[in-house]
């Protein structure tokens, strides 16, 4: 039987609609994703957050660990905000430009939501893909474990791991880092469970392709979209997460410093008369916050169309 | 049902075991004893006191030692920095305050945090749902030790209604700022949770059976969409106890209180390995604890756990 | 008077990509103790119309023109007004029995709830009633197990369950919204018999929503054929099924598989079910007709009666639907 020639245009319909639904998921997602001006306009102040943490140094007219003998206690009445000193921001108790600092914290508060985000979903992601992909008793235990893990509550013992190897930003990453990964190792199970059983990875085990590889050719790449979006959403959590230690003084150390140390170091001085010092910090903390949660809220929309 | 509870226990058991041990493996793999201060101790004196407080002892025996006393006996052990309390002492103190403003925490969280998230899901896209997706927004840049310092500037520095420290036997005026400073970002992630689990529920297919049956929309809500709406809450629970508990730390330093938090910071600065054991371990326990309530809660509502 | 009488409805759904067209003007009524078919492909529009009429479209949907119930609309009414109508005098049953029972409540309160509230009777009364719904469907030891959880049964036991419950307060009108789609084909027969019973028995008027043509045939006295939610033709299933007068009727009983006739290959209708955001102007069915007519895409056919109480809409001559 020979397709007559309306059989043949609708075919080529539908073949056009195809094409038509078939652009690339990702060209997609960039559509949706800069047509959500929140996210959009939370990127561009997240670009001008970080040129101000890598680049506010070649501004700042003072070191960051200079002290300004002479405003040493009389920081209330010196130390205020004005272009003309140099001090945009004011001076801290000791007399340090607060401009400096405030970059400061704010390269390291992003450096360590960063890196510390990047190693909860590299270790989260393998772990749990790997837990989905074998599945049965290997599984279990993985997720028994991670289970487990769980219902510690893990700042305590990272304090306590921080007063024993000593306060190190390196014992921070590390620390906040191997906490975080369990929720990304249940996420990526998840995922992987039901990435398994497509055809693609079947065909690739029924061709006797090592397991390792599979995880990581044909696993790890489908879970991109949800990696990068829980990454984004994880950065300010790290970010938090760090300030809360730094604010306790566990965090980073002096001189160096980062925005949970900085806020601290304000609301010791709230009532010196130096609000500058609480002000500028928390704007900057908040912002950050802010234009992140953003950022991953668009990022999940746009490649998770069904959760709209 | 029993079968279940047992099994959880099962996992409960050794979880708190492992704590313990790792704990006291963190301790003793820590560089230089607590006694080694600035100016060296007499050999003879310091060996003394090591003797004293069993440090002598080989560590299989020091770790049995310790996991027995803390599992007989509850008891964790001498204070190294002030050397006339016992951990425990210093727990009996602290502990009923944090319980306190802790416990409070906790109810206006879930009590403000489900009404606010289901009102906002019932009454989609009006004023009262802005509101709460606003402040679920807010809260989540406003971590307790930012907000404690923004509520003391405004209730204590400018408004001066409330004491801006202290505990004072936990009256009200006191509990205010710290069970808000508290509760505020879990109560608006509950808030949310609650709003989006009750809106997906709402879209479910036995709800509309609900519908079809003529039943009122009050009954509909309360009746077939509260349960299965508050199972996300509820897994959610776990991790916000977690995070009130490490909250408090910063409550007792803002505010004074006087809770366990603030031992625990000035034993992490001390190196007062015993009193920081002793409290991790206690915080621990009662979030296994929690957890397991947690699951039995889980599987009382849905019926499919309790298998 | 038809029991419902549905004219000109319209069903529009709002979505981020637009409006979405799913319900395009269909009039049709049923009688009491009367068994119609609503017969497409999925999107056809076929189960939009139920809940339309029922009140019961999700949020984003309007649905305008009427459906008079007892000569009332139930589009106008006010929740209360259908609330009382929605289970005493129609009842729904639905596609999946696995989702449409709650999973967190026993069977028990799922059924006196509907009696307690329609017909007032106290919980221990409504429970014995439901026991004896339950019983009528077939469920076996019903007295115990009315007091498991739904999860308990499997899917044709939970679809009888949805039967039992929709019939507690005898309606005069049952929609079943594919009620034998999500099961096995045993079950399938047996669920379609339970609800032949039950028209016999109760005399109860029932909306049959389908895609299966085969479940259609021994069932229905009339069937109303829909696409791009419009109407292709209606009329009484025998003569439906004898001489279709549509092209897109033609189709559908073609492709239905049959062991008595050696066909090489199974037969479709080629290209896909329209996209209800971008219908066409004319006849929805065009762009997969195969008697596709050079107007056919442009100009909307009327429904038109003809022949004993049939209607069709198409452009195309009856003579020459082949």
């Amino acid at each position: 039987m020979f397709p007559n020639k309306a059989t043949v245009e609708a075919l080529e319909d539908a073949a056009h609609m195809a094409e038509v639904q078939g652009r690339s998921l990702w060209g997609d997602a960039r559509e949706r994703f800069f047509k959500n001006r929140a996210a959009v306009v939370s990127l561009v102040v997240l670009i001008c957050i970080a040129a101000f943490g890598f680049l506010g140094e070649f501004v700042a007219q003072w070191e960051r660990d200079f002290v300004d003998f002479s405003l040493m206690g009389a920081n209330a009445t010196q130390g205020v905000p004005s272009f003309e000193t140099g001090h945009y921001f004011g001076t801290d108790a000791s007399g340090r430009d607060l401009f400096a600092r405030v970059v400061q914290g704010t390269r390291i508060s992003l450096m360590v939501g960063v890196v510390g985000a990047l190693v909860a979903v590299v270790v989260g992601t393998l772990y749990g893909a790997t837990a989905g992909y074998f599945g049965g008793r290997i599984d279990g235990i993985m997720m028994r474990t991670v289970d487990v893990l769980m219902s510690i509550p893990f700042m305590f013992v990272l304090i306590l791991m921080l007063v024993i190897f000593g306060r190190s930003l390196f014992m921070l990453f590390l620390g906040i880092g191997l906490i975080s990964w369990l929720d990304m190792a249940r996420i990526a199970r998840g995922q992987t469970l039901t990435i398994k059983n497509k055809e693609f990875v079947e065909v690739a085990f029924a061709t006797g392709v090592h397991p390792l590889k599979i995880i990581l050719r044909h696993i790890v790449p489908n879970l991109l979209g949800i990696v990068i979006v829980y990454a984004t959403l994880l950065v300010p959590s790290m970010i938090i997460f760090e300030s809360f230690i730094s604010f306790l003084g566990l965090g980073v150390q002096e001189p160096n410093t980062s925005l949970g140390a900085l806020i601290s170091e304000g609301n010791k001085n709230v009532g010196n008369g130096t609000p500058w010092q609480l002000a500028f910090p928390l704007f900057f903390f908040v912002i950050t916050i802010f234009a992140f949660f953003f950022v991953g809220d668009g990022l999940r929309d746009a490649l998770d169309p069904k959760d709209r | 049902m029993t079968a279940y509870i047992i099994r959880r226990l099962a996992v409960a058991i050794p979880t708190l075991l492992i704590l313990v041990i790792l704990s006291f493996v963190l301790m003793y793999a820590a560089p230089g004893g607590p006694f080694n201060s600035e100016r060296p101790l007499p050999p003879a004196v310091l060996a003394n006191i090591e003797a004293k407080y069993g440090l002598d002892q080989p560590f299989w025996k020091q770790i049995v030692n310790y996991v027995v006393g803390v599992v007989t006996q509850f008891d964790f052990g001498p204070s190294f920095q002030y050397k006339d309390r016992s951990v425990n002492d210093i727990i009996a103190q602290g502990f009923p305050v944090t319980l306190t403003y802790g416990f409070w925490s906790f109810v206006v969280a879930v009590g403000v945090g489900v009404s606010l998230g289901v009102a906002a899901a019932i009454k989609q896209n009006s004023w009262l749902d802005y509101l709460a997706v606003g402040i679920s927004v807010g809260a989540q840049v406003l971590p307790n030790f930012v907000l404690a310092p923004l509520l003391v500037i405004v209730f204590t520095l400018w408004l001066d209604w409330l004491p801006g420290g202290g505990w004072n036997g936990g009256a009200w005026q006191n509990m205010v700022m710290p069970v808000i400073a508290l509760s505020t970002s879990y109560m608006a992630s509950i808030a949310r949770i609650t709003r989006s689990s009750m809106l997906e529920v709402l879209n479910t297919n036995f709800i509309r059976t609900a519908k079809a049956k003529g039943l009122p929309m009050r009954r509909v809500i309360w009746k077939h969409a509260l349960k299965p709406t508050m199972l996300p809450v509820i897994s959610y629970l776990g991790p916000a106890f977690v995070g009130m508990i490490t909250g408090s730390v910063v409550v007792d330093l803002i505010f004074s209180t006087g809770g366990i938090g603030q031992f625990f910071v000035n034993s992490a600065f001390n190196r007062d390995y015993s009193v920081i054991m002793g409290i991790t371990i206690l915080v621990g326990s009662l979030t296994i604890l929690f957890n397991l309530v947690v699951d039995i809660l889980y599987a009382w509502i849905d019926p499919k756990i309790r298998y | 008077m038809s029991l419902l009488e549905i004219d000109n409805m319209r069903v529009t759904f709002t979505t981020a990509d637009g409006d979405v067209n799913a319900v395009n003007g269909v009039s049709f009524g049923i009688d009491a103790g009367e068994t119609l078919a609503i017969v497409g492909e999925s999107g056809s529009g076929k189960s939009q119309t139920a809940f339309a009429a029922m009140g019961l479209l999700a949020k984003n949907g309007r649905a305008t023109g009427t459906a008079r119930f007892d000569g009332t609309d139930l589009l106008t009414m006010s929740q209360t007004q259908i609330n009382r109508i929605r289970s005493k005098e129609i009842a729904m049953i639905f596609q999946d029995p696995m989702t449409s029972l709650n999973p967190y409540i026993r069977i028990s309160e799922q059924m006196a709830e509907v009696l307690m509230l329609h017909n007032g009777l106290s919980k221990t009364d409504a429970i014995a009633e439901s026991v004896k719904m339950l019983d009528a469907v077939k469920i076996p030891d019903a007295r115990n197990r009315i007091r498991s959880f739904p999860h308990e049964f499997s899917g044709g036991m939970r679809q009888r369950i949805m039967i039992a419950m929709s019939l507690l307060c005898q309606p005069r009108l049952l929609i079943a919204d594919e009620p034998t789609t999500a099961l096995d084909v045993t079950v399938q027969a047996q669920i379609m018999q339970l609800l032949g019973e039950i028209r016999d028995d109760f005399g109860t008027a029932i909306i049959l929503i389908t895609h299966d043509l085969g479940v259609v045939a021994g069932f229905c006295d009339r069937t109303l054929v829909l696409y791009g939610g419009q109407i292709m033709e209606d009329g009484p299933t025998q003569a439906l099924f004898d001489n279709p007068s549509h092209p897109y009727t033609r189709g559908l009983l073609k492709a239905v598989p049959r062991l008595d006739r050696a066909e090489a290959e199974l037969l479709t209708i080629a290209g896909e079910p329209p996209d209800m955001s971008r219908l066409p102007q004319g006849c929805p069915f065009s762009p997969r007709c195969a008697q596709v007519q050079n107007t056919c895409p442009s100009l909307r056919p009327e429904l038109q009666a003809f022949g004993s109480e049939r209607r069709r809409a198409c452009l195309l001559p009856v003579e020459e639907v082949a």
